[in-house]
């Protein structure tokens, strides 16, 4: 085999990054569905970082830092609604959690 | 990097990825995304990616996860034996995802992606260090930094409000 | 390459065979160091052939012996897989995170410059904080897993205090990097050779006390010893978050503290107090300040500087010994208002003189 190059990076991150989408598609939990998500963020982060080393500049691992810090914030906010949400409805099931359907 | 390491760290990573999907407790489910997010975190290393590398570590796996197992422990939450959707749902998931795959595998896989300097040539000993990431920061991307430490106040104090008992 | 990998291997055992010895050792100084504090004797029954050794005997060989042999309970009800991978979560981070502080300056053998560390990352100080966050997960899962109220009581008390503390530890790094000007202990340590006004050594206890003090709290508080052993807290809560474990995933709960407590003394040494660093002591002998040079050999210098890390490590460690046996234990409210509303706020105060002064001193 060859060395590694930047397709190996890449489909590595297309893969993590179906991965936690079908995740939060077939996923009835909430906070699972929730940690796809974060997978899926990963998968991104992953493909920016090893980007930013194919083209030798920094600029990529800067948006890794803010995408970091942006996956805090929204999982502080996030688990929050869902612990008020447990509160209210007693259920943590996607399909139940439909007050709002049509 | 060589390539018998780069597909082991793979294998690694796909299999706890699924090991967070498709797991039944949530508990395992944290436990798979800390594993993934560990592993993420020596591609970092792998990448010269030291300060993101280590930012990984202690904000994703040891700040946000440890906040997703406090929530999973404060409702406790046990196995849920019918944790997946129902068959349509899964298998629309599932088409969606390959096809998914297959486009981004068709755009990605081709030479030459990404014409630049290449992966394997060497970088100067000041990527991916701090000292680097800081001037960059400070200077170039100052606007989002600040702005950015106005969201995690906002965030914060979201969080405190909603998480209270009631506010009467 | 082959050496290469040799002489990483061979400093990776070195700082393994100087964490796993110093946690044993701990484990004894614990014992006869509370018992001199308490006036009693401690634990001597344990001996062979009439050689009790002052507790030694008892402390490193029966005691072990005896946590090895004993039965592994596992209640019924738990996650097996959780309840066995509990102490080893939180044992790893420990003892791995002691693989960034430096043991010494440089040796050269052959023509080959060693860096006395077992890895020479740049941003070491952040990789010790990444490992001393992955501790919390060995709380946290203990205290799920056990399938008890108490127990889960006790993790997140536990777990709750170790984040909040990570805070204050977090900042008080943070003005002693600006300080430095730099993340990597190594460098660190060499800029604390540095001789204030040709005679005082740039330790930085001299340029951070503030800092250290914070330092020194909040990491007695990550360890989870007494004054803040309200997780474990024995008169409370049976034995806290690992209530449930018995044999030799008790004795791996009971290594993590002493290895804690070895690895928050190492790095307070390495911080704030020079780390292998003799005030003096040059790579090539001692530099007095009126002007005389001793010179010695390379070899003695290293084994010089690395007797007085080890000496710096043991005093530490003693006291946080000592700080044990003579402080009553915090509440929970208490340890709380502590890391937040009293270490948060002197951290951030810190953070932002220290900024001033470089800023004021540099320009």
């Amino acid at each position: 085999m060859t060395a590694v190059s930047i397709n190996w990076y890449l489909i590595l991150g297309a893969i993590l990054f179906t991965i936690g989408a079908v995740g939060v598609i077939v996923r009835r939990n909430v906070i699972v569905i929730f940690m796809s998500i974060e997978l899926m963020l990963n998968a991104v982060n992953l493909v920016f970082v090893a980007l930013s080393r194919q083209l030798h500049i920094m600029d990529g691992q800067i948006v890794v830092f803010f995408v970091m810090t942006v996956a805090a914030a929204e999982a502080a906010v996030g688990l929050a609604i869902i612990i008020s949400v447990f509160r209210n409805r007693e259920t943590l099931n996607a399909d139940e959690l439909n007050l709002l359907r049509w | 990097m060589s390539p018998l390491l780069f597909c082991i760290l793979g294998a690694v990573l796909i299999a706890s990825a699924f090991g967070v999907v498709l797991s039944t407790s949530p508990i395992r489910s944290a436990l798979s995304l800390i594993v993934t997010l560990f592993f993420i975190a020596v591609e970092f290393l792998f990448l010269d990616a030291q300060l993101v590398a280590a930012l990984q570590i202690v904000v994703y796996a040891g700040a946000i996860m440890v906040l997703f197992l406090f929530v999973i422990m404060l409702l406790n939450l046990q196995d849920d034996p019918q944790a997946l959707a129902k068959l349509p749902l899964r298998a629309a998931g599932g088409c969606l995802g390959g096809l998914f795959l297959l486009a981004a595998l068709h755009f990605f896989v081709k030479p030459g992606v990404g014409a630049g300097t290449g992966i394997n040539t060497a970088v100067p000993d000041t990527f991916g260090s701090t000292e680097t990431l800081g001037e960059m920061l400070f200077t170039h991307y100052l606007f989002a930094f600040e702005i950015t430490s106005v969201l995690l106040l906002v965030a914060i104090i979201g969080a405190v409000v909603l998480a209270k008992k009631n506010l009467t | 390459m082959l050496i290469d990998l040799l002489i990483a291997a061979i400093k990776a055992l070195i700082v393994i065979g100087m964490v796993l010895p110093l946690a044993g050792i701990l484990g004894w100084v614990e014992r006869k160091g509370s018992a001199l504090i308490q006036d009693r004797i401690g634990a001597n029954r344990a001996s062979i052939f009439g050689f009790a050794g002052a507790g030694l005997v008892n402390t490193l060989m029966a005691d072990p012996l005896k946590f090895l042999t004993k039965e592994d309970v596992i209640p019924a009800g738990v996650d097996r897989l959780l309840h066995t991978l509990a102490p080893c979560i939180g044992l790893f981070p420990a003892i791995v995170a002691f693989a960034a502080v430096p043991f010494g300056d440089v040796l050269e053998v052959g023509g080959r410059v060693i860096n006395l560390q077992a890895i020479g990352l740049n941003v070491g100080i952040l990789y010790v904080l990444a490992m001393m966050s992955l501790g919390v997960y060995g709380v946290v899962l203990a205290g799920w897993a056990s399938n008890n109220r108490f127990s889960l009581l006790g993790g997140i008390r536990g777990s709750a205090q170790m984040i909040s503390y990570e805070l204050g530890m977090g900042l008080a790094i943070v003005a002693t990097v600006m300080t430095y000007g730099t993340l990597d202990l190594q460098a660190m340590v060499r800029a604390q050779g540095h001789l204030i006004g040709g005679w005082i050594p740039a330790w930085g206890i001299v340029y951070q006390p503030v800092a250290f003090l914070l330092f020194l709290i909040a990491g007695i508080a990550e360890s989870k010893r007494v004054p803040f052993d309200l997780p474990e807290g024995e008169s409370e809560l049976v034995a806290g978050f690992f209530t449930e474990y018995s044999g030799i995933k008790y004795l791996m709960f009971f290594m993590t503290d002493f290895v804690d407590v070895a690895v928050v003394a190492a790095l307070v040494t390495t911080l704030y107090f020079g780390g292998w660093q003799i005030p003096y002591l040059m790579r090539d002998g001692v530099h007095f300040p009126w002007g005389t040079v001793v010179a010695l050999p390379q070899i003695v210098v290293v084994l010089l500087q690395l007797a007085a890390f080890m000496i710096k490590v043991l005093f530490f460690c003693w006291l946080q010994v000592l700080i044990r046996w003579s402080l009553p234990r915090y509440r929970y409210d208490q340890v709380m208002r502590l890391g937040w509303r009293g270490l948060l706020p002197v951290a951030l105060l810190n953070v932002m003189a220290t900024a001033v002064l470089v800023l004021a001193l540099q320009g």
